[in-house]
């Protein structure tokens, strides 16, 4: 989550669910939250009760929509020129809350006078390499100095010496303007870049009619500032897109111009959709980064060595500035007794990535036989992955492949119930890969934690053993580990010493040999090397290798020996203060609110009593508050650094800088560096798209990660072949890739079958009723499906002409009881550049009546 | 079962017998006495024979309801909301109910599954064995496919012939031995999961 990451310094919600109850506005956008997100929705619909108003905007009338306030339809993919004009709104009516914006954000910092954007550069940002189709920012940077970003990658690219540059940081504050007259400071600059995000652009651009435009900017500035706060929520609708990490950028300085951050009842909740999603970004299944944040090392960057990486990765200024204490726990959690300083505690035997190794490429890279061998764990890309197709085909050319779920998926049984095997293009008997399916235990059949949405970290009891041979994925890991260290105990290679020195302590708790979670979570947690005593919190880490912890920010959750803090299940009862800190652990520190400092104001006072949190006690000389504190608890509201000390860390951030991960302390409006497609969110057109860009002669997004190839071909801006927009999404009943409730008779039975929602305008058309066969295509393949023809989808008028929006769910496949074609068939492989999140919200396709003549696809 | 044969006349007394109207006419309480019948005498609850309850996280989407899973013999035969979370005070989606079904679906696997190269079928295989093969493969894989150096001389110590892909349905815990098996072990980069779909 780069966008909140760079925005505030975390990428994570800055608020409890339950802490909606307490909104003043909640908007909703980018989500189907009734649906998809039913229990969380109680807490807005309890808002609502209390009297806040709910907005809701989207491409579909859901019933989200239905219990919404006010509904707004918008185009899928213009979520940009909607959220740049309530940018907009809020700057030219003066209706941002001035003291917070301020005081907490970089509203008033100066920008280098060479720094350009797309209003001077018909529609890119300055430091723009077209045949790299990239950018260098170094324009983009502070005033004479340059600015790490909180992000895993502290290191952006630039022409200059970044690091050198960056140390300026501890030499003085950022020049900044308080009158906000300055031409280069970010309130001037955004004034610039907003100025064309006028209502009746944001009317032209994304068809919802500037009237009710304008009520939601209203009711958002009236529902915002000292007395009231309003929260966002989110989901994939918004990250869906290749501006994805930019439209979540929108919000989060429309909610820092607001001064809704840190605050009761405001701020952006993220609604993730796997019930570990956040954990396992935390401590990633993921190519980029190490646990809690950390960046991978990577070769393109100056990690030649750990001396080289901790320089180039260790902010001068800000929290991050500890960074060489994680890095180096866990290493040593990682490697043990093998990891010492002479051996740089075996950052060599970390691999070092060469490029993007996410999902989207790794998918080419199996379709062309540079992958061989492959683990599924608990996903079904067959069902799940872009350009379905292609999927299903490079599967074919894998060696091996192991998956391990708790049903037979359609990625298993691609070898003989795959489209290239139905098509005749290949049979069984030509497919060579040697297929594993392996049985896994789920929750409940296993003990462990899940990390939900806001961060919470909840461990789950083992009640019941998972059918048969089922076993948990740590008891895969663990006893596949222990086998591979036992076939290379004898090697001399250096190539094998990681394997050898990995550090492998986890005892086996049952007969079937499951290992004790609990020792893993205490790794996690980190403990003293030697005596093996828990770390309390991150504080307790060093970075001379006498502790080791496997993910920094979530210390704290097995502080003592014995003490599982995520098992803990203490609410506060009626009355209470509604923090919940007894109930299991948010990480970092038990904080529930991120960035709480700054619900009280710069002498340390709430900005109202209503909406109090945190607050400054001169006679303790510490903070106080319900919520565990993010901020350090006895530096005073009034502390200045002494700049003549040249201050490094916190000693850097005075005492009215609640965004402490950032490197100057402030909530970033515009971004210097961590993004790598723009410092202000700017609309452009989805890759496809049936008009071109209303705003800029810039089509779509310059830096977006295109792999044009004949199996992944893209429709052309405008292509009349493709002339309607497809947005794919999710139902109440069905979850992700189908298969945990496809295989479930309740959920499949109230959900049977597949379809794609038709406005009833285009169905006039083709003379199609619900329940009629329609067939949709796209450059990648074709589906049949069935039609429901419903006003839920309306037709826009998009500068001055009709376009048509078709939604498809995209849980279905040909297994289980609920079946339906593959949604993912018609998407394609291209990615946003910050993330290479692909963009299956909004792309065109073509609709005919009828059925598929050579069978389903 | 055998049933006693009966007259039309014995069902219609026996209805009325039954039947909680008449009994509230007579003044009975309609929460309690009026609301008996031979059907209610014979109700149980519905956990009253489980032998085991434990706290759970709803396997589905991230708000992360508390679940309670009641169980009889190693079997979940009852799952529902936990009335102490501060998330779903007790309530779950019509995802989160079907935990049950989940738990105990028809389609679940309990072994093993091997399809050999170019075969036609699935073979179920010993656990045991499977975990040798797995572990063969990824070594033989891992050795023919290591880089310790590129060309110009930087060490990447990584292999681009292994990939693992999942995470975001798996405990924390679970994450953590991936990424230091796969990676920090075995030197993959090509390590993912829906954190991107």
């Amino acid at each position: 989550m780069p966008s909140l990451g760079t925005s505030y310094g975390r990428g994570a919600a800055t608020l409890a669910q339950w802490d909606l109850a307490k909104s003043d506005c909640v908007v909703i956008m980018g989500s189907n939250m009734a649906e998809n997100h039913p229990i969380a929705f109680r807490f807005v619909m309890q808002a609502k009760a209390k009297g806040a108003a709910v907005v809701h905007a989207d491409p579909r009338f859901t019933r989200t929509s239905a219990l919404a306030d006010i509904y707004a339809p918008v185009r899928a993919g213009s979520d940009i020129a909607f959220l740049g004009g309530i940018i907009r709104y809020l700057l030219e009516n003066d209706a941002w809350f001035r003291d917070y914006a301020l005081a907490y954000t970089n509203l008033s910092t100066i920008i280098r006078d060479d720094f350009q954007g797309p209003e001077d550069l018909d529609g890119v940002f300055s430091g723009f390499e077209p045949d790299m189709k990239a950018y260098f920012v170094d324009s983009w940077q502070y005033e004479g100095m340059a600015v790490p970003s909180p992000r895993s990658e502290h290191h952006p690219q630039t022409e200059m010496d970044f690091t050198a540059c960056a140390g300026r940081m501890s030499e003085k504050p950022p020049h900044r303007d308080p009158t906000l007259r300055h031409p280069q400071c970010v309130y001037q600059i955004m004034r610039r870049h907003y100025a064309r995000y006028t209502p009746e652009m944001v009317e032209r651009v994304t068809g919802c009619r500037k009237e009710t435009f304008l009520k939601i900017c209203e009711t958002l500035a009236r529902n915002s500032g000292r007395e009231r706060t309003s929260a966002f929520c989110y989901a994939v609708g918004w990250t869906h897109h290749s501006t994805g990490v930019q439209i979540i950028r929108a919000a989060a300085i429309i909610q820092a111009l607001l001064g809704n951050v840190g605050r009761p009842g405001g701020g952006i909740l993220a609604l993730r959709g796997h019930s570990s999603i956040q954990g396992s970004t935390d401590i990633p299944t993921l190519y980029n980064m190490l646990p809690g944040y950390l960046a991978q090392p990577n070769v393109n960057k100056s990690h030649g060595s750990l001396d080289d990486y901790l320089k180039g990765e260790t902010p001068p200024t800000g929290w991050w500035h500890n960074e060489p204490k994680y890095v180096i726990s866990l290493l040593k959690a990682w490697y043990g007794d093998r990891a010492t300083a002479a051996n740089d505690y075996g950052f060599d035997w970390v691999p070092k990535i060469i490029g993007d190794h996410s999902q989207l490429p790794m998918t080419l890279a199996i379709r062309d036989n540079v992958i061989k061998g492959m683990f599924l764990l608990g996903q079904n890309p067959a069902i799940g992955g872009s350009n379905s197709r292609l999927v299903q085909r490079g599967l074919a050319e894998l060696d091996w492949l192991v998956v391990r779920d708790f049903a037979e998926t359609e990625t298993a049984a691609f070898w003989y119930q795959g489209c290239p095997v139905r098509d005749g293009e290949l049979a069984p008997s030509d497919i060579k890969t040697e297929v594993f399916l392996m049985p896994a235990s789920i929750a409940g059949e296993k003990d462990g934690t899940f990390t939900n949405t806001h961060r919470l970290v909840q461990w789950h009891d083992k009640v019941v053993d998972g059918p048969g041979d089922s076993r948990s994925e740590l008891w895969f890991i663990h006893h596949l580990a222990k086998r591979l260290k036992a076939l290379y105990a004898d090697s001399r290679d250096a190539r094998d010493r990681p394997i050898q020195a990995l550090n492998w302590p986890y005892p086996e708790v049952d007969a079937r040999g499951e290992p004790d979670v609990e020792a893993v979570l205490k790794e996690i947690n980190g403990y003293t090397c030697g005596d093996e005593t828990p770390v309390g919190t991150f504080k307790d880490l060093k970075d001379d290798g006498s502790t080791a912890c496997g993910c920094w920010i979530y210390s704290g959750v097995y502080p003592k020996e014995g003490h599982n803090q995520a098992r803990s299940r203490k609410a506060d009862g009626p009355g209470g203060p509604g923090t919940h800190l007894g109930w299991a652990f948010a990480w970092p520190a038990n904080r529930r609110t991120l960035y709480n400092r700054a619900s009280a104001d710069l002498d340390g006072k709430p900005w109202s009593e209503e909406k109090t949190l945190v607050w400054w006690d001169a006679d303790k000389e510490s903070w106080q508050s319900p919520d565990a504190i993010d901020f350090e608890p006895s530096k005073a509201p009034g502390y200045q650094p002494d700049w003549n000390q040249k201050p490094e860390g916190m000693d850097a951030l005075d005492g009215g800088s609640p965004f402490i991960m950032t490197a100057d302390g402030k909530a970033a409006l515009f971004v210097p560096s961590g993004l790598k497609d723009a410092p202000l969110p700017t609309h452009y057109e989805p890759i496809e798209s049936p008009v071109l860009n209303p705003l800029y002669a810039q089509q779509s997004v310059p830096t977006a990660k295109r792999w044009n190839r004949e199996d992944n071909p893209y429709h052309a801006p405008e292509d009349a072949q493709y002339p309607h927009i497809l947005t794919t999404y999710r139902l109440t009943e069905h979850h992700s890739g189908g298969t945990p409730t496809r295989s479930v008779p309740s959920t499949a039975e109230l959900q049977p079958e597949g379809f794609c929602e038709i406005p009833p305008e285009l169905a006039a058309r083709h003379g199609l009723r619900t329940g009629d066969w329609v067939v949709l295509e796209t450059s990648r393949g074709a589906v049949e499906t069935r039609a429901l023809v419903t006003s839920r989808l309306r037709p826009f008028e998009i500068d001055g002409r009709a376009v048509f929006q078709i939604g498809m769910p995209w849980h279905f496949g040909w297994r289980g009881y609920a079946t339906g074609d593959v949604a993912n068939v018609l998407t394609s492989i291209v990615g946003d550049a910050n993330t290479t999140m692909h963009e299956n919200k909004a792309l065109t396709c073509r609709l005919r009546p009828g059925r598929l003549s050579g069978g389903r696809r | 079962m055998s049933r006693d044969r009966r007259t039309p006349f014995n069902r219609v007394g026996e209805f009325l017998n039954q039947w909680s109207v008449p009994r509230q006419m007579r003044g009975a309480d309609h929460r309690t006495d009026a609301a008996r019948s031979r059907m209610s005498e014979t109700l149980r609850p519905r956990l009253e024979d489980a032998d085991r309850v434990g706290t759970s996280i709803c396997p589905y989407c991230a708000v992360g309801c508390a679940q309670l899973v009641y169980a009889r013999d190693g079997r979940a035969i009852h799952v529902e909301g936990d009335p102490r979370s501060p998330i779903n005070e007790g309530t779950l989606c019509p995802k989160g109910s079907a935990t049950i079904g989940w738990m105990n679906a028809p389609d679940r696997l309990s072994k093993v599954l091997h399809r050999a190269p170019y075969s036609d079928r699935w073979e179920e295989k010993p656990l045991d064995w499977a975990m040798d093969r797995i572990a063969h493969l990824t070594r033989q894989t891992r050795d023919e496919t290591f880089v310790e150096a590129l060309p110009g001389g930087e060490t990447v110590n990584h292999t681009l012939g292994l990939a693992s892909l999942g995470g975001a349905t798996l405990d924390n815990e679970e994450n953590y031995a991936i990424k230091k098996l796969f990676g920090g072990g075995l030197g993959m980069v090509w390590i993912e999961n829906q954190a991107r779909v």
